[in-house]
């Protein structure tokens, strides 16, 4: 029973990357229509942009926790302009190439610098070491992830669904003309919003640097498992990607405890049940 | 019918002359198959590409009127597009020999392939002992290490040193089948015992949930069988849930340099494993190293996946050489490799047996502590030798066919 609580636990860790990367394309999908591809690599380059300010500025990992999430986000806005915005209200699939050969692009970029093992990232001194639950030893800085990408989960909701900015965005997907004619600059609230999910990704990125190696590919090894969960959420549904990334990660510790072979399937096998009895995903509404 | 059997017998009579002219054939093409993309990459990859290059430089077989050529490509750790490519590479490029070949999914299933169309190949990246035991091949030398040997070196040394308890965590693929099972003979046959096995699946990103089982075990050594990528994440977030600290060690049962060199020393500080190259284990290591790692991008050292490709294609080019051409044979060109002992600067003097295994010795490493490091990639400490004919599986235990009882 002990183990079951831990193996709980551990989920919810896992969950929180989940939630946070798959609120990011949510947030996408259902402002920009665009099926983001690069949310992986960008994740990777925030990361990336962590140990670039730890190793070349100095710059540890708190002022990291806002510098590369605005930096990345920043680059995708760069991508927003100069690419993906002549890509709206064309068909899924150009935005989806786009975004994967982006991916590819960015990805193999890094690994040619280097290589494919990863660099070290150490945890902040603030949160080393652990506390005994009684059940299991909890590392302080899993606990740290839980609590704190919960916080910015649910910030983004409020953001988007209770604030007049958020409504705004929403009525501009809407209808953009509509919106236009009351004096509101839509393709650049587009662009800040494809910064905020990047910046998201980039966010999630500096949170695992210090649990996962920095590798050019650890985003490419998430993102579909993130995109499963979009999926049984329902795309673009802000609160429903929230709810099923921590779910799908509690449901993930608990088959690698009881059939981990599997670990790597269960969420590819929910999904089929979703899209057969909800094809809209637990939370969408039917188009 | 008497005509038409004489003109079959003057036909094959010429077809056999034509082979005999076709032996003084000087070009040869080397296949590199390996992981150029994934979780492997920096084991073999680019890496072994440019081991491969230095090869042909090295051999001066150019200027004897030979011409080499060099293909690589990217299997992408999966079978059925590693033997999609080696077929075309056989058929179509008339490829002669591969090297690397690392992934032992990918490593038997092209095994296979190389024997039927009695092409070559020099494994040095792959670990499954079942490359020179149940499915060895007279097509096939395996020359850098496996997992019997991983086992027998690191295993015994630990089990020794009074790790009696072990407790696997395994990659759910050929590869971490065959070095747990390998390893657990070892640790029972020294007097351990293993009380558990969790099999995560080929390149997770979080091992949490497996070390807790682990942790749960109490058994005094994890043993890790899986590697790069997989490794390094194992072992930094066991320092994370504490298991270190609590009194358990961590076994990397097959661990590269270019891991420890991900992991920093930090981390990977007093970790025991096996390797049977390092390139700081003496002068001829040491200027190999150098050379390979200028024309690195990243100026990574050469593993011993990487070496070992180097080592494999000297003596590939000798034996062609003193043969005075390709005979485009792998079963001949194998069987001359084997009869003729093997001396490179890189592993020193070895040979081959008759079961495809490369003889050397194994060496049982620990990775230094921040403190006693020179620089970037002065990791290991040297803490024991196995010699040559002791390191790998004895020919009496092997249920190869090639081996004569």
């Amino acid at each position: 029973m002990q183990a079951l609580y831990a193996q709980l636990l551990v989920g919810l860790i896992n969950g929180s990357f989940y939630a946070l990367l798959s609120l990011g394309l949510a947030v996408i999908f259902g402002m920009l229509n665009i099926i983001n591809f690069a949310h992986g690599a960008l994740y990777m380059m925030g990361a990336f942009c962590a140990y670039f300010l730890l190793n070349i500025a100095g710059i540890g990992y708190w002022p990291a926790l806002i510098i590369a999430p605005i930096a990345v986000g920043i680059f995708g806005m760069i991508l927003e302009r100069t690419m993906l915005q002549w890509l709206a209200g064309l068909d899924h699939l150009y935005g989806l190439l786009l975004t994967f050969g982006l991916a590819l692009i960015i990805q193999g970029i890094f690994q040619n610098y280097f290589g494919s093992s990863g660099l070290p990232y150490a945890i902040p001194s603030e949160l080393q070491g652990g506390m005994n639950l009684g059940f299991m030893f909890l590392p302080i800085y899993r606990g740290w992830v839980v609590v704190f990408s919960l916080v910015v989960c649910l910030a983004t909701w409020f953001l988007i669904e209770k604030t007049r900015l958020g409504a705004n965005l929403r009525a501009a997907t809407e209808n953009p003309t509509l919106v236009r004619a009351f004096g509101i600059n839509v393709p650049r609230m587009i662009t800040l919003t494809y910064g905020l999910g990047v910046g998201l990704a980039a966010l999630a990125g500096v949170l695992s640097a210090p649990i996962n190696q920095v590798r050019p590919l650890m985003g490419a090894d998430l993102i579909i498992v993130v995109f499963a969960v979009v999926v049984i959420g329902g795309m673009g549904s802000i609160m429903g990607s929230i709810i099923t990334g921590f779910a799908l990660g509690v449901i993930e510790g608990l088959t690698k405890y009881f059939y981990p072979e599997a670990s790597n399937t269960v969420v590819f096998v929910l999904m089929v049940l979703v899209l057969l009895l909800k094809p809209a995903g637990l939370t969408g509404r039917a188009a | 019918m008497k005509h038409r059997i004489s003109a079959l017998f003057l036909g094959t009579a010429l077809a056999l002359a034509a082979g005999g002219a076709v032996a003084q054939d000087k070009t040869v093409k080397i296949g590199v198959l390996t992981d150029n993309s994934g979780l492997y990459s920096d084991l073999g990859g680019a890496g072994s590409t440019v081991a491969a290059q230095m090869a042909v430089e090295d051999s001066g077989l150019a200027a004897k009127g030979w011409k080499i050529d060099i293909v690589s490509a990217d299997h992408q750790n999966k079978p059925d597009i590693g033997t999609t490519i080696a077929r075309q590479w056989i058929d179509v490029e008339k490829v002669d020999i591969f090297v690397d070949v690392l992934n032992s999914g990918v490593a038997l299933a092209v095994n296979n392939l190389v024997k039927e169309k009695n092409a070559i190949m020099i494994n040095t990246g792959a670990a499954t002992s079942d490359l020179t035991n149940a499915q060895c091949s007279p097509n096939t030398i395996h020359w850098v290490y496996d997992t019997y040997m991983l086992a027998n070196s690191t295993g015994q040394a630990l089990v020794k040193a009074g790790g009696d308890t072990w407790y696997f965590l395994t990659a759910d693929y050929a590869f971490g089948h065959a070095l747990e099972r390998d390893t657990a003979a070892v640790v029972v046959k020294s007097g351990g015992k293993v009380i558990g096995t969790v099999r995560h699946p080929l390149n997770s990103s979080d091992f949490s949930s497996f070390l807790l089982q682990a942790q749960a075990s109490k058994a005094k050594i994890i043993g890790m069988a899986n590697a790069g990528g997989d490794t390094t994440n194992t072992i930094k977030q066991a320092s994370e849930f504490g298991i270190v600290a609590g009194g358990q060690k961590l076994a990397g049962l097959l661990l590269f340099i270019n891991d420890v060199h991900s992991l920093g020393l930090k981390v990977a500080q007093g970790l025991n494993f096996t390797e049977t190259f390092y390139w700081d284990l003496n002068d001829g290591t040491r200027a190999f190293s150098k050379r390979f790692s200028e024309r690195m991008k990243n100026k990574a050292m050469p593993s011993m996946v990487q070496a070992g490709v180097y080592s494999g294609l000297i003596h590939y080019f000798k034996t062609i050489d003193a043969m005075g051409g390709n005979p485009h044979d792998g079963v001949k060109v194998v069987a001359k490799m084997k009869e003729a002992p093997t001396d490179d600067p890189l592993f020193g003097k070895g040979t081959i047996r008759p079961d495809g295994r490369k003889l050397h010795p194994a060496y049982l490493f620990e990775v230094k502590k921040p403190s006693e490091s020179k620089g970037p990639w002065d990791y290991y400490k040297l803490v024991g030798t196995t010699p040559a004919d002791q390191a790998f599986r004895p020919l009496s235990e092997s249920v190869c066919p090639l081996v004569k009882k």
